[in-house]
């Protein structure tokens, strides 16, 4: 029988954890949701950010938050040249294609990783990583409390970039209408390149919150990136608000499900979400920005 | 054209010349073709890291042969690797060891993980070509009744014992304190057999077991996992899992402030790199396992040239390295690479693997009767050996400290 403050502190936990996998959906739901890009690269870019983020504590000796501007900038430069200079090329708009050449990436990334850092897993050391807050019986860890609310801001922020910004505008454009919006003038394929880029800079964001309770592997991204992309489906494709309450949704979900059906079955509760959410809500639980 | 007297010491060069020049061909007849041996292992994919390992100390195994001189009884036969990555796919390391039995392998090692080693030994039974089964702990590798299938290592079964021997050990000398536990372990064949050995034996030895909780590989959060234990307030947690979760798992178990002690079997993320680095989660941390014996007078040597080549000290080193030893001793026994005498050899093979903490060679379906794990615990940020004294260089502390 599972206790009150167990059930509690599940569904703190499952919050938390939700927050997490909210940081990892929000860059997928502008290149999936908005771009319609089927980024197979995603889970291998988060993993070549955590070892950014990694390189940064263990070699620069700095605090995996502080790495967090540098990484969110490097990350938007390799999002944007790896569109500019190989997606975008190799693709010229095909969808099929598209799906190659990021599955292409994430094969050459991974094995690259491979090489230059062997399969270990390496983790760092903060002075805050076993900090918690103690909230009656709970204890509730503060980097995913910190992790959770950047994960919010962030969301914040990006809605109000796509909904607020010419840019964002732009975005949406060349997602809905590339041919029109060439003729106003939009160059798509710079606005591709900028918004994929956007959307990896998330990646290294996350990669940077991550890093103080997580490992880092050449195989890490592969741990998040399926959650990532039920998350963007059933948030709703292209929905900031939807990445943040969909990661949410599954992190309790996921978190519920292992305390009542144990951590090998508790898995299953992810797909039944999904399935119920997309039987009545086929676009899923928000709408994007249009 | 000038005229060049003959003298004494151009005749002697002369002579020496034409010595060397007749002498030549004879050398050069007498270098023995290479002996191939198929090093197999996932050294891409999830369990990269160890199969890379296993693969390290087979190709150091092969440089150290060749470098005392070959095969001695096979006129110095050299040993040549083919290497095979068999990623995490049982069907690609059976379709490797076709391939190199096709390319003249006279025998194989490999392959870290049990359900390659599976398919790969079947397939090597195929050609009747001898297999020297480097890492995988599964029984059934040397209980199907492959005659051609060697384990030099200790099988799943010996390691568990072993480790139920230990906490019984430990815990009749330290007067009882541990009466209950919680297993917890991860979901496939390995974790599972595990935990329900130890679910089994427990009991007898004086343990409770109060819960069992299987997790997924890889599993993102262990909060749950730990409130429940905590909340059960067991004396000991045992673990079974894999790398990444063994290292989240106990991280979570010191965030979440749970006071009991730890002990693992088979713990995947147990290392020296794990005892040095993390040390504010891993002191104190019991595991039973394989590893080194550290009172064989090589081992240090042996170590400083892992370090020296920035290879991680893991037991895999060691097994790949004595899986080919293993290989290459029967070869030079039978003076032939000849796979009809090579398997009798090995069968009757006492090769004893001076760096690990064995009882003499003796094998029975091949599997060496002499192999066991060892009790290991994290002290003082080093691995040390606690467990049996023939090999101890600590002495446990048990149980774990409050506080």
């Amino acid at each position: 029988m599972i206790s009150l403050s167990i059930l509690e502190a599940g569904l703190v936990n499952g919050l938390l954890t939700g927050g997490v996998y909210a940081l990892i959906a929000l860059g997928l739901t502008l290149i999936y949701g908005v771009l319609h890009i089927v980024n197979f690269a995603h889970g291998s870019l988060l993993m070549v950010a955590m070892f950014g983020g990694w390189m940064l504590v263990e070699w620069a000796h700095l605090d995996p938050y502080a790495a967090l501007p540098l990484m969110i900038v490097v990350m938007f430069a390799i999002g944007w040249g790896l569109y500019a200079g190989v997606i975008g090329r190799i693709s010229g708009g095909d969808d099929r294609r598209i799906l190659l050449a990021t599955l292409g990436v994430a094969i050459v990334l991974d094995n690259l990783a491979l090489v230059l850092f062997t399969g270990d897993t390496r983790t760092i050391e903060t002075p805050y990583q076993f900090a918690v807050i103690e909230a009656g019986p709970l204890l509730l860890s503060v980097p995913k409390l910190i992790s959770f609310g950047v994960a919010i801001v962030l969301a914040l922020l990006l809605w109000a970039f796509m909904a607020r910004t010419d840019m964002g505008r732009a975005i949406r454009a060349v997602a809905r209408e590339p041919d029109g919006a060439r003729l106003v003038g939009i160059r798509p394929g710079r606005i591709f390149a900028l918004a994929y880029g956007i959307g990896i800079a998330c990646l290294g964001a996350a990669a940077c919150l991550l890093l103080p309770t997580f490992y880092v592997s050449p195989q890490v991204g592969n741990v998040f990136v399926l959650t990532a992309f039920t998350i963007v489906v059933l948030g709703g494709m292209g929905s900031f608000p939807g990445a943040v309450v969909g990661g949410l949704l599954i992190g309790v979900t996921e978190s519920l499900g292992g305390l009542f059906l144990g951590e090998s079955l508790g898995p299953i509760g992810i797909s039944l979400v999904f399935i119920l959410v997309l039987l009545f809500r086929p676009t899923g639980l928000f709408r994007a920005a249009r | 054209m000038t005229f060049r007297p003959t003298t004494r010491r151009s005749t002697l060069a002369a002579g020496a010349a034409a010595i060397a020049g007749l002498a030549m061909p004879t050398v050069l007849r007498a270098e023995p073709a290479a002996i191939k041996i198929g090093l197999i292992h996932p050294v891409t994919g999830p369990l990269a890291f160890s199969g890379n390992q296993c693969r390290i100390g087979g190709q150091m195994a092969i440089t150290d042969v060749n470098a005392a001189g070959g095969i001695k009884t096979m006129g110095g036969a050299k040993l040549e690797a083919l290497l095979g990555d068999s990623q995490l796919k049982p069907e690609l390391a059976a379709s490797l060891v076709d391939q190199f039995a096709e390319a003249g392998a006279a025998g194989f090692t490999g392959c870290y993980a049990s359900s390659l080693g599976l398919a790969a030994t079947q397939a090597a039974a195929k050609y009747g070509l001898p297999f020297s089964i480097d890492s995988g702990v599964a029984d059934s590798l040397t209980t199907r009744g492959l005659a051609n299938t060697f384990r030099l290592f200790p099988s799943a079964t010996v390691c568990v014992n072993g480790a139920v021997d230990e906490l019984a050990g430990l815990n009749k000398a330290a007067g009882g304190p541990v009466k209950t536990a919680v297993l917890v372990h991860e979901n496939s064949e390995f974790g599972t057999t595990t935990a329900a050995t130890l679910k089994e034996k427990l009991p007898a030895i004086g343990i409770k077991v109060l819960d069992v909780m299987p997790h997924a590989t890889p599993t993102r959060d262990f909060t749950n996992v730990v409130l429940r234990i905590k909340e059960q307030k067991p004396d000991l947690v045992i673990i079974s899992n894999y790398l990444n979760e063994y290292v989240l798992l106990i991280r979570t178990l010191k965030q979440q402030r749970v006071p009991s002690g730890i002990f693992s079997v088979f713990g995947g993320g147990f290392s020296l790199k794990f005892a040095k680095e993390q040390n504010d989660i891993s002191e104190d941390v019991l595991d039973f396992n394989n590893w080194q014996n550290p009172k064989a007078p090589t081992t240090a040597a042996f170590r400083k040239r892992l370090d020296a080549a920035g290879v991680a000290t893991t037991y895999e080193v060691f097994f790949g390295y004595y899986a080919v030893k293993l290989l290459a001793d029967a070869f030079g026994r039978a003076g032939t690479a000849d796979k009809a005498q090579v398997v009798p050899a090995l069968g009757a093979s006492t090769f004893y693997p001076d760096m690990l903490p064995y009882n003499p060679t003796k094998f029975v379906n091949g599997q060496n009767q002499g192999a066991q794990g060892v009790g290991l615990q994290v002290q003082h940020a080093d691995v040390k050996v606690v467990w049996p004294d023939q090999f101890a260089d600590a002495k446990a502390i048990f149980p774990r400290p409050k506080g």
